[in-house]
């Protein structure tokens, strides 16, 4: 036995207890120190597709990425006497957006830069970490990491650098590392690897590069490539006359976050990125399948059909967060459904079928000027061209080009079966086109960088705004609104009713009554919180731990906000810290 | 505001900055085009028309942005582009404006920079004026960080931890000259 689990079992042997006595106990054990995991729990399939209530080894906990956590200890009586149980500074800065992942009382925890820290999920106490070594004429427009896949006895880190590095769950040491696209050429991975039946899958980003979007999967032993789906047919393929001449090639249509799966149907749903440049004109065409949803075999990677959310995208509102799986019972009928509330500020519900993904219903979660409705059998939403941006002219836009909601996700609670939005509200913003030569490796825009703007609508009251819709009805159930903040976190749901959140640039880690919208507990952190929460259970106590971190896009909010003298905080620390909390006894 | 010209031939220029500057002398492997500026090095443009030609103090007038550059050894006709922690922008400035770190680097007013954010190692493009205060600065359009390059580069808003690398010159029989390796660490920061 390590000397780290004997400091472990020192202190389990007394009453789980948060106070000055424990503390002490705590403190006079043996010193931590790093050392290889021993008993680690193997991550099978059967795990992952039925994992025990007490972890988290999804990137939403499960396959169906609803972000909801069965665990009811702390709950909506009890949560205001919350208190932080353990933290760990990382030693890192820029944006910490990865879940703490807990496996049987193992954490593991990914920061920017590519590192990787294997935390005893109870103490706190480190067993082993991992470091990158990146390269030093590596530029990282999102220097961030969002965790590491968990298969077997192995991870897999997908890397800055853009490659797959899998290493021994045990001791961190790295197993394989694969060159996955050229770094130089815009192509970089931040996303939290998806792994099905023993397929490793990532999806690349850099479509402000140009890139043409793709999913790869890899053989979880020996990292062999299985298979590569470009997300912008190629020529031949259906979909590749919804572009014109060569801009497919360049097209964008990236794919930077985790999907989610079907595992009745085996059905991977993955996310795709906004077309490259940002102005429509220099892309004619629907540009399939940018800013849609696809739905792919994970054993062969072949795409069985797809949704497009909307056509010819020339606001930056790339559709990468994966809808929810989530069975809906709507109009007197069940179904299975996928819900995604956009980036292009319409919350979508989608039918998905085998064979189909199916438009049910749409409406807008927040303002704006852009659409002037949805057709009804086809989904398709109908564009107003005065807010549209084009060629050589400044158009302005409602939401900006942050969306009605980013990349961080929301949340469907199984005991309310309300779904949990982290929204932001009254941002505007506009820019002119510009067609401009492709450069590999530098932005491609289509406009001028420093003339992207954030604006406010007059009269906003408010920015960041948590909302909880019924999907069922497509009814708004409540809203907490933030002032003096952008909402920038994802948002995790427990059985205890609880609604989680950060994203604010007041530090604040929040939970909200999951059914009322009450604020019943918050907690000031060293940082921002970006990432999401999480919440697992070791020897019978339930904990909520996430990470603290601010950087990457909620800081350019925050700068752009502070830029335009609204009275808003412009001073949010950086530096990586992990709280950990438990309600005192 | 849209439409201002120093403005729009920054953004050109950012788009065409690393673009990759043929040289008849060496191989595209060569060691010596990755290897840092060295004394004695020229500086040839990096981009636009004149891409590969010799920059020279006439090319530079104060008030205007950036020239965008690679370091040349041009005893050995090498242009130094096998690494992109060599790009360089140049920039003529009021010498009367430069401090004291500064003014013994500067040949007539004209200093030289890396071109590489020291936060997160992105191509520094813009020119343009400051967050806070009046005066035009270097920009990396990537997290928000401007550097001023009166005061050797130093950062005056956003997330950069140091300051930009400076190449010292001089100007030798009217041409453009490094005179001393980069003072200072090039490149983002890695932790």
């Amino acid at each position: 036995m390590t000397i780290t689990s004997t400091a472990v079992k020192t202190c389990a042997v007394k009453k789980w207890l948060l106070s000055s006595t424990v503390a002490f106990t705590c403190l006079t054990a043996p010193a931590a120190v790093a050392g290889p995991i021993e008993n680690y729990s193997p991550v099978t399939p059967a795990r992952l597709e039925n994992p025990e209530p007490g972890n988290w080894m999804l990137y939403r906990r499960t396959y169906d990425g609803q972000g909801y956590s069965p665990l009811n200890q702390i709950n909506t009586t009890n949560v205001k006497n919350m208190v932080p149980a353990w933290t760990f500074a990382t030693g890192v800065i820029e944006g910490h957006e990865a879940p703490p992942l807990v496996n049987n009382g193992v954490m593991f925890i990914t920061t920017p830069m590519g590192q990787v820290i294997a935390l005893n999920a109870k103490t706190g106490d480190q067993y082993w970490r991992y470091k990158r070594e990146l390269p030093e004429d590596l530029f990282q427009l999102h220097p961030t990491n969002r965790g590491v896949g968990l298969w077997q006895d192995k991870l897999y880190l997908a890397t800055t650098d853009d490659h797959l590095v899998a290493l021994d769950a045990k001791t961190g040491k790295v197993l394989w590392d694969k060159k996955v696209q050229d770094y130089k050429k815009g192509q970089y991975l931040t996303l939290m690897p998806l792994i099905v039946d023993g397929k490793v899958m990532v999806g690349g980003s850099g479509g402000e590069f140009g890139v043409r979007g793709y999913v790869v999967a890899y053989d979880a032993e020996d990292g062999k490539e299985l298979w590569r789906t470009f997300t912008i047919p190629g020529e031949g393929e259906p979909g590749h006359d919804t572009w014109s001449g060569d801009d497919w090639k360049s097209g964008g249509g990236s794919a930077w976050m985790t999907g989610t799966y079907d595992k009745d149907t085996k059905t991977v749903y993955w996310g795709v990125g906004n077309a490259a440049p940002w102005p429509g004109g220099m892309h004619p065409g629907d540009n399939l399948y940018t800013s849609s949803v696809i739905a792919l075999d994970p054993a062969t990677g072949k795409i069985k059909t797809h949704f497009q959310y909307h056509q010819n995208d020339s606001w930056d509102w790339d559709e990468v967060d994966a809808p929810m799986l989530v069975d809906l019972q709507r109009d007197g009928r069940s179904f299975k459904s996928l819900i995604h509330p956009g980036r292009d500020a319409i919350f979508w519900v989608l039918e998905r079928t085998p064979e189909r993904i199916n438009y049910v219903n749409g409406w807008n979660f927040v303002h704006t000027d852009v659409w002037k409705g949805i057709e009804p059998e086809t989904g398709r939403p109908i564009v107003d061209p005065e807010h549209k941006p084009t060629l050589g002219k400044r158009v302005d836009f409602c939401p900006s080009l942050w969306g009605g909601k980013d990349w961080p996700s929301a949340a469907y609670s199984q005991n309310t079966r309300f779904v949990y939005v982290p929204a932001n509200e009254n941002f505007c913003g506009g820019f002119t086109g510009e067609k401009v030569p492709l450069v590999p490796g530098q932005l491609w825009l289509g406009t001028k960088p420093e003339d992207i703007g954030l604006t406010v609508r007059p009269g906003a009251d408010h920015f960041g705004e948590l909302q909880a819709w019924d999907p069922a009805t497509g009814k708004k159930v409540w809203a907490h609104n933030f002032p003096k903040s952008q909402l920038f976190g994802s948002v995790t749901a427990t059985a205890g009713d609880l609604v989680l959140v950060g994203g604010t640039n007041d530090r604040m880690l929040r939970a909200f009554h999951a059914k009322t919208g009450e604020l019943l507990w918050e907690q000031k952190t060293n940082s921002g919180i970006m990432g999401m929460p999480v919440a697992y259970e070791v020897d019978g106590t339930q904990y909520i731990a996430v990470q603290s971190g601010w950087g990457v896009d909620a800081q350019r909010i925050q700068d752009a906000l502070a830029k335009g003298n609204i009275g808003l905080e412009d001073n949010v620390p950086q530096g990586g810290v992990v709280w950990v909390f438990a309600v005192k006894k | 505001m849209h439409d201002h010209p120093t403005r729009r031939s920054v953004v050109f220029g950012t788009l065409a900055a690393c673009a990759s500057v043929a040289s008849a002398a060496a191989d595209d492997d060569d060691p010596r085009k990755e290897k840092r500026p060295q004394k004695g090095d020229l500086l040839v443009f990096s981009e636009g028309e004149r891409e590969g030609q010799t920059i020279t103090p006439n090319d530079l007038k104060i008030g205007e942005p950036p020239i965008h550059a690679w370091p040349k050894d041009a005893a050995n006709a090498i242009v130094r582009d096998g690494s992109r922690l060599n790009e360089v922008l140049v920039i003529r400035l009021d010498p009367r404006e430069l401090d004291e770190d500064t003014l013994p680097r500067a040949a007539d007013g004209i200093v030289a920079y890396s071109a590489i954010c020291s936060h997160a190692g992105c191509p520094v493009t813009a020119w343009i004026k400051a967050t806070e205060g009046n005066d035009d600065v270097f920009k990396c359009m990537c997290h928000n960080s401007e550097y001023d390059p009166r005061r050797g580069a130093q950062v005056v808003f956003g997330p950069a931890p140091r300051r930009l690398a400076a190449l010292p010159l001089v100007i030798r029989d009217g041409a453009l000259v490094i005179a001393a390796p980069f003072i200072g660490k090039v490149g983002g920061q890695q932790g």
